[in-house]
């Protein structure tokens, strides 16, 4: 069974093999050459407004840019621009780090809530359009200076609880590196939870496509609303979970509101020597890596994950392996003991019959 | 917990307080602006009032209308924020089409791309970009966002072409084939049978791109306000961000010609936030449920 299986998958591949060396068909040639026409306008745009930009950008970072009536003037700077912002610059990496350590923290509170919006919301609830339009409300209005005016004004926050008491015990617990970032979290609460509408959204579409009949076999066989959340639940919602991730990052760094990017902006028109476009786009270039590193390092997280059914089948799998084995044990045992019994018995050392075969 | 059972009593109330206050906190910040802005200096000052202002005071929106310009700025936003999406809407479909229907070499590197566009912070690209819509003279005009959007590189492009991409993908290949027999070509299949059946794809992704062009002050800022202000394009939004000086140059004006304007004051300052959101506001509220279910119907979430 097992072997003509591994047969027919080998044939497959070496027909798909086959398949890659074959011409393919006037039709789809034509196809093709249709679907680039399509994508025509795509290919001028990445041309112009991705690899041309990217590759300028590249150029400055090595060059420090001075702005000079006649136009502008590059001096060939090798590295220096990115050494400088890493090893002189006095904002840069402390934005860095103030950065990494917010997005890390207020991530997974993000997703998570969101999740728990959207389970809560997927229950049968009156009011439910109610609710939705509620929930998606900030994502109409939530702009840089509307954050700004509203964060001066002491909105950002709730009032009504008092925020201090929190955060004395926080910075008496933690260090105070990770106190800091903390304590603001709760100070920013509101804002932080405005930041969550479209993934509430997306959970809740995940959610209305799980297949209901999985709830009820779990059910049946006595699954708690606990182990359904965990077994059920989570696992159709990984990929779900990757995406809001994912959009949760990108939305974060690429918010106006994000410090690093004011401080670009701040050194591309500042007159200081050795600042300038070639800085900026040093820093900016720096600032990308670190983003993309840490999507990356998120989706990593999240993918290597094996989830908590395979988990699951796993452990059944050697447990019944297991008890194969102790089985077998033990009949060998039995017989073994059985033998013994039946020569001592025949050596007429036992008379009576109290461990005969039958009492196994 | 997920399911979709009768709950006891007892846990569908704790659901419905647990709603009620987190929605509350959600609409907090809105009721706080609502009820400042109507406020006047008295209220503010008064310890007593927290949130309803002894009378309804129209003063501050009159004046933070008028420091904003407000009719201009909200024509000048429509326009900046409607152009664009509508080339938005022409290039991401066109594009999402080609990669939904179509089957060519190197179509899994253009997805790469695209995705890696969205990942990528707009900011690596900003300073270059700057550069060349300056020597080509498109600076501090709607060109400098019109451009881009024509060749499916606008703001947030990407998630537009995977919404297209996404939505093409589920109209069935047969309809295709019957219209192909039937003598229709390959453009002619795209606007007889993609377009109209692609409806829910169009409305999402107009709204969210006149949202988010709409909502944009950074990039506005740069390309088409100018940084020192020194083009006629400004936005409610970037009207808000300058506010403090707009407000104190309106105040001069106004108070040389005798009439008796407040200082700035924070009624003064949320009336301003308050106009620069009562046009999306009206918006979201007409079209709330397009909005809200655009996410389901465009299955953006991925099979």
């Amino acid at each position: 069974m097992e072997e003509t299986k591994k047969m027919t998958r080998a044939d497959k591949k070496a027909l798909k093999e086959r398949m890659k060396h074959l011409k393919s068909g006037k039709l789809e040639k034509r196809d093709a050459r249709v679907g680039y026409i399509f994508m025509i306008p795509w290919f001028i745009g990445v041309a112009a407004f991705l690899a041309y930009p990217l590759i300028n950008s590249f150029w400055y970072a090595l060059n420090q840019i001075q702005i000079t009536p006649m136009g502008r003037d590059f001096t060939f700077y090798g590295i220096k621009n990115f050494t400088d912002i890493l090893l002189q610059d006095p904002d840069f990496i402390v934005e860095l780090v103030d950065y990494l350590t917010s997005t890390i923290l207020s991530v997974p509170i993000i997703v998570v809530f969101a999740l728990i919006i959207a389970m809560m919301l997927n229950m049968k609830i009156k009011g439910k359009g109610f609710f939705r339009v509620v929930f998606f409300l900030p994502v109409i209005i939530v702009s840089g200076p509307i954050l700004g005016q509203l964060n001066a004004e002491g909105a950002g926050s709730i009032s009504a609880i008092d925020m201090t008491a929190l955060t004395n015990t926080i910075s008496s617990v933690l260090p105070s590196m990770l106190a800091e970032p903390i304590s603001d979290l709760f100070n920013n609460m509101i804002m932080t939870l405005w930041y969550s509408g479209v993934q509430i959204l997306i959970f809740l579409s995940g959610l209305q496509k799980i297949d209901k009949s999985m709830y009820e076999a779990a059910k049946i066989d006595g699954g708690s609303g606990w182990e359904c959340f965990w077994k059920i639940t989570l696992p159709n919602l990984k990929s779900m979970i990757l995406l809001n991730v994912v959009y949760t990052v990108v939305f974060t760094s690429n918010n106006d509101q994000n410090p690093i990017i004011g401080l670009i902006e701040s050194s591309m028109f500042s007159g200081a020597p050795g600042r300038g476009y070639g800085y900026a786009s040093a820093m900016a270039w720096l600032y990308t890596v670190v983003v993309i590193l840490l999507v990356g390092l998120f989706a990593l997280l999240l993918m290597t994950r094996k989830d908590a059914y395979e988990k699951q089948v796993k452990r059944a799998k050697k447990a019944i392996k297991k008890d194969a084995r102790n089985r077998k044990k033990i009949e060998r045992r039995n017989r073994r003991s059985a033998k013994r019994i039946e020569r001592q018995r025949a050596q007429g050392k036992i008379t009576s019959r109290t461990t005969s075969r039958e009492d196994y | 917990m997920g399911t979709k059972d009768k709950e006891g009593f007892l846990k569908q109330f704790l659901v419905y307080a647990l709603l009620i206050c987190i929605g509350f906190i959600y609409v907090y910040p809105l009721l706080h602006m609502i009820s400042t802005s109507f406020m006047n200096l008295d209220d503010l000052l008064d310890s007593s009032i927290k949130w309803l202002p002894s009378s309804l005071n129209f003063s501050n929106y009159k004046q933070a209308a008028s420091s904003m310009n407000f009719w201009t700025s909200l024509l000048q936003s429509i326009i900046i924020a409607g152009v664009p999406t509508i080339c938005n809407l022409v290039s991401c479909s066109i594009v999402g089409y080609g990669l939904a229907r179509f089957n060519f070499r190197g179509k899994s590197i253009c997805m790469g791309i695209i995705i890696l566009t969205f990942v990528l912070p707009s900011q690596v690209t900003m300073i270059p970009t700057y550069v060349l819509y300056s020597n080509m003279g498109l600076l501090n005009t709607l060109w400098a966002f019109i451009l881009p959007s024509i060749v499916a590189q606008g703001i947030n492009a990407p998630i537009f072409i995977l919404i297209f991409w996404q939505f093409f993908r589920q109209i069935p290949k047969v309809l295709n084939e019957a219209a192909k027999i039937d003598g229709a070509g390959y453009f002619e299949s795209f606007y007889k049978i993609a377009i109209p059946s692609g409806k829910p794809a169009f409305i999402t992704v107009g709204l969210f791109s006149f949202v988010w062009y709409w909502n944009e002050a950074y990039l506005t800022n740069l390309y088409v306000h100018g940084v020192y202000g020194d083009s006629s394009w400004t936005t409610l939004v970037i009207q808000l961000q300058n506010f403090a000086s707009n407000y104190s140059n309106y105040q001069q004006t106004a108070g040389a010609s005798g009439g008796g304007v407040a200082t700035l004051n924070e009624s003064i300052n949320m009336a301003g936030t308050m106009l620069s959101i009562i046009p999306l506001l009206l918006l979201y509220f007409v079209l709330q449920k397009q909005f809200v279910e655009s996410i389901d119907r465009t299955g953006i979430t991925g099979e």
